[in-house]
This record gives C-alpha cells, structure tokens and sequence, in this order.
C-alpha cells in the first residue's frame, strides 16, 4: 500500500527550500512539546478505553449468562432447600448447569470484606448456587414460582438489576475514553495552529522577501507546513513512546485489584503506532489551513 | 576611471558564452513590459497617486524621481503588482493585474527583479543563498547553476563575501547582492528603489554602472532616486528618460535633468 502523496511530499521535503524558514524559535519546542504531550495523553485515553470495552464485552458475556440462587433459611433446612433448588433447577429449559457453591469458594467471596480467616460455616450466610443458563435463556418469571413453591428461601438473582448500570458504566467509560482522543486531537489541532500563526506572524519578513523573489504561497505554506508535521511526528513519537512505557509500568493483574486490565492486550499495542501518523495529519491539516489563512490575508 | 575600472568583462566580451542569468528574454521584444493607464492609487483615503500613465518598453531606461513621500515606492509597487490601482489599469506582459491570481503575480514576479531601498535578506542563509533564493523558490536546482551564480557574485565584485551573513555585510555590499538576487533569474525588468539611497558615491556610481550593464544586455530598467546628481551622471552613459511624480501626476523631467 503506498502513503499518501501529501505525506510522500511532506517527507520528501526539498532541504534547500526548507532552509528558507529560519530554523529555531519558540514555536519548534512549543510544537514538539504539545504533540509529545498530547500523544501520552493519548495513549492512556486509547488504554482506558479498549480497557473499558473489554470490561464491558467481559461482564456483558459472563453475566448474561449466569444467574445466582440464594437460600436463605433456617440452619437445620438449608441443605433440604438447597437440594430441592437444585431439583427445580436441574429440571427446569434453558438452564446449562446449577452447582451449590462450596465453603471454601464463599469463603473467597467473602474474604475482600472479612479476610482470609472468616469461619463461614460459623456465619449465618446464605448458601449460593450458581446457575449457567444456555444460550437460549430460561424463563426468570416461571423459575421464581416453581422455586417459591419447592424452596421457600431461594431468591434468584439473575444479575438484570446490576448488570446494565455495570455494562452501562462500561459502555460511557469506553466512549469517554474515545471523545477524550478527539478532544486531545482538537487541542493538539488548536495549539499547532496557535503555534504556526506565531511562526508566521514571526517570519512575516521572511515571507515578505519570499514573495519578493516570486515565491508562491503553496511554496511558502509547504516550508512551514513540512517543518510543523515533522516536528509533531517526533513529537507523538516520543510522547507515545513515554505512554507505552508508562502503561507497562502499571501494577500487574494480581497487584491492580480494581485496575485490572488497564492497558492494552495482543494486537491492541498496534493501535499506537497509528498515534504519530495521526498526530503528524493533524498538525498538516492545521498548519496548512493556518499557512494559507495568514498568507490569503497578508496583501 | 571607476567605470572602466570596475566594468566586468563577462557580459561584454564575447570570449565565453553569456552566462543564462543575463540572458534578455527575445519574446518580449515589442510589446510593452509594464503598462499603466489611467491609474490612481489612495492610501487612507487620500489619493497619492491619481491619472498616471506609462508604458515601458523592453530595453529601455528610466529614471523616477520626486520628493519623499511623492510616491516613488508605491509606483513601483504597482509595476510589479504588489499593489492593485484603486482605478485604472496596471498591466505587466499583458496581463491586467485585478485578473491576476496570487499565482500569476509569483510568476510575474520572476521575471521581474526589484531591489529596494532597505535589501531585505533571510537573515539566517549567506550571502550566496540569498542570492540565490530566486532559484531557489523557483524550483531550479541552484547546485547545477552554481556556476552561474558565483560568476554573477564576481561581477558585482561579492565573491570574497559570498559566506558572510547579511548582517555582516557593509551597505555597499547589502546593495549589490540585492541587485544580484534581482537579476539571477534574468528579469526581463528591472525595479529598484532607491538603490544608491545607504550607499557613498563612489558606491552609487558602481551600483549605477551595474545597472546600465543589465541595460545594455537588454533588460528594461526603472530607478526611483530623488538622487539628482546620480540621474545626470547615468544620463551620461545611458539614454535614459527621466519622469517626476509631482502633485499625485507622472510627468516627463524639464531639460535639466
């Protein structure tokens, strides 16, 4: 696949033209500086949000497959309501498997409130069971009656009530994380062309002695156009390079807890390859309307 | 006799081919390079330049004076289309300048060499690059021209100066390598604007010299000097007419000049 002709001409930039526009000034570092910061923003807006949609797939897929069964009851007539549960359970369309939990797997839910040490067979604790419907579903309406019938103390839960708000929350994180790219994008597109209008405004006797000499305005516009996209392209790199650094410096799954996840998996680290090249679009496309701006309104 | 003296012998002496820089341009034999008709031209509501006429005809050369503040630059300016006529025509090789595109002003723009008054240069590139610059936007490769251009630098005597820096040029110096830029790219015309207004006389009349040489080689010149004195000694080598901005009019110079 070949490049784009405007990035081929950008890149390809003619060394004894681009001498033209004096080398240094504020607006070199200030371009830099900004794309480099704007891509390590960047990179952990685009973490949070593929982060966020695996969560949001991840929870919508376990949960919209697993319910729960809650009994509770009287110590002496848990494990009659238990098993007549899972009768119910085991006899009823749509559902794949129905298991009591085990102490020990309480105990684990349990131990990020109580710790590791919480006797949960000294506890009155409800006993679980885990229901993994098939892909058809059951019907939630029907189940509760036959339960209320055979066990009094079943309670099921089928996760509807907490699991859209989650997915929900998921879903806007995801889109936060993407309109927070586009306003990084906007922000980047402002402060270029705030810094090309300065680099224009600073070399208008540059331009004036161009014109001069005959010079067009897509020459001019091209030597100032160039010089910014490369300096944003450098600059991305290396803010991007810094984000991807950081990112890998997160806690661990086991260490993170409630940040599990929180950055990007296989194929996702592709993604940040295309921030340079963005980067570098947008500062052509601002620069370049910036150029031609100030140079259509000089006389 | 610093004529003699300092005459460059590349464009005169025919032992080598004439370098491409200062070649005249055949097919603008015949018609009028530059032509104003009818033109006025205002600045903040007062009117500088009001019912001017001229045509300039290839290979000729004229003198503008008048006194400061007459309207000598922005004649000029009008002439290479750095400024459209408020009324009037302004036409450079035939073209009317309100049906110009920015990008046929460039264009016409490199067939016309201005010096002005202050020589701007990018201060950043040497002399021989501000020299050069016309080739540069140009598109030419000036690496292939050097030849060219370091023979140019010689004949305006700038070859020792060709690395300094224009801030580090005297105004003699700053002088003749805005001439040089002016013509690099053979101009069919000529603008310069005060062009011996920084410099001692002995440097104006080796700038004046220069451009009679460019005259003879065919190309058309026009000087805006209140310089008097430098109009008479010109009007020695050269036939030359002289106009007056005077009371917002052109009008041709009384015998004395």
């Amino acid at each position: 696949m070949r490049p784009p002709r405007f990035l081929t001409n950008v890149l390809a930039a003619d060394a004894s033209a681009d001498r033209v526009v004096p080398p240094s000034g504020f607006t070199a570092y200030l371009t830099l500086f900004t794309s480099g910061v704007m891509a390590f923003l960047a990179v952990f807006a685009l973490a949070l949000s593929l982060a966020t949609g695996r969560l949001a797939d991840r929870w919508g897929e376990e949960l919209a497959h697993a319910s729960t069964v809650r009994i509770s009851a009287p110590e002496d007539q848990m494990n009659v309501q238990t098993e007549a549960a899972l009768r119910v359970l085991s006899t009823t369309e749509g559902i794949a498997s129905a298991r009591a939990l085990t102490a020990e797997e309480q105990r684990a839910l349990l131990a990020p409130w109580f710790g590791p040490d919480v006797p949960v067979e000294s506890l009155p604790v409800p006993q679980l069971i885990e229901v993994i419907e098939t892909p058809e579903g059951y019907d939630a309406a029907g189940l509760r009656l036959r339960l209320s019938a055979e066990a009094p103390g079943a309670v099921l839960d089928d996760h509807t009530r907490w699991r859209r708000p989650l997915i929900a929350a998921a879903n806007r994180l995801r889109a936060l994380g993407l309109v927070s790219i586009l306003l990084i994008g906007g922000a980047m597109a402002a402060m270029i062309t705030l810094a090309a209008n300065a680099a224009l405004a600073a070399n208008s006797q540059v331009i004036e002695v161009l014109r001069l000499v005959g010079a067009r305005d897509a020459y001019i516009a091209g030597a100032f156009v160039r010089r910014f996209t490369l300096r944003a392209l450098i600059g991305a790199a290396a803010g991007c390079i810094l984000g991807m650094l950081a990112v890998l410096a997160l806690p661990s799954q086991d260490e993170a807890g409630f940040l599990t996840g929180l950055g990007f998996q296989g194929g996702e680290w592709f993604w940040l390859l295309l921030l340079p090249p963005v980067a570098g679009l947008v500062a052509f496309v601002a620069t370049q309307r910036a150029a031609l701006r100030v140079l259509g309104a000089l006389s | 006799m610093l004529w003699r003296k300092t005459q460059s012998p590349v464009c005169f002496t025919r032992l080598k081919p004439v370098p491409v820089w200062c070649r005249n341009i055949a097919e603008t034999r015949g018609q009028d390079v530059i032509e104003l008709e009818n033109v006025a031209y205002s600045y903040g509501g007062g009117e500088l330049l009001s019912d001017v006429s001229l045509k300039l005809a290839p290979g000729s050369f004229h003198f503008l004076t008048g006194p400061s503040g007459s309207g000598k630059t922005t004649f000029l300016k009008l002439c290479y289309g750095a400024l459209v006529p408020a009324a009037g025509h302004a036409r450079i090789f035939d073209r009317d300048v309100r049906a110009m595109t920015r990008e046929d002003v460039a264009m016409a723009r490199r067939r016309i060499g201005v010096v002005h008054q202050d020589c701007q240069f990018l201060d950043h590139l040497t002399m021989a690059e501000n020299v050069a610059l016309p080739l540069t936007v140009a598109g030419r490769d000036v690496q292939a021209e050097a030849g060219n251009l370091s023979e140019l630098l010689a004949w305006c005597g700038l070859t020792p100066r060709a690395e300094a820096l224009p801030p580090q040029l005297s105004g003699g110096e700053r002088q003749r390598a805005a001439l040089a830029r002016a013509v690099i790219l053979s101009p069919d015309v000529i603008l310069a604007d005060e062009p011996t207004g920084n410099v001692d006389w002995e440097m104006s009349q080796r700038l004046l010299q220069l451009l009679i040489e460019l005259n003879r080689m065919g190309k058309t010149v026009m000087i805006a000097s209140h310089d008097l004195g430098l109009i008479r000694a010109a009007k020695q080598h050269v036939q030359a007419r002289v106009l007056r901005i005077s009371n917002r009019r052109l009008q041709l110079a009384g015998a004395d000049l």
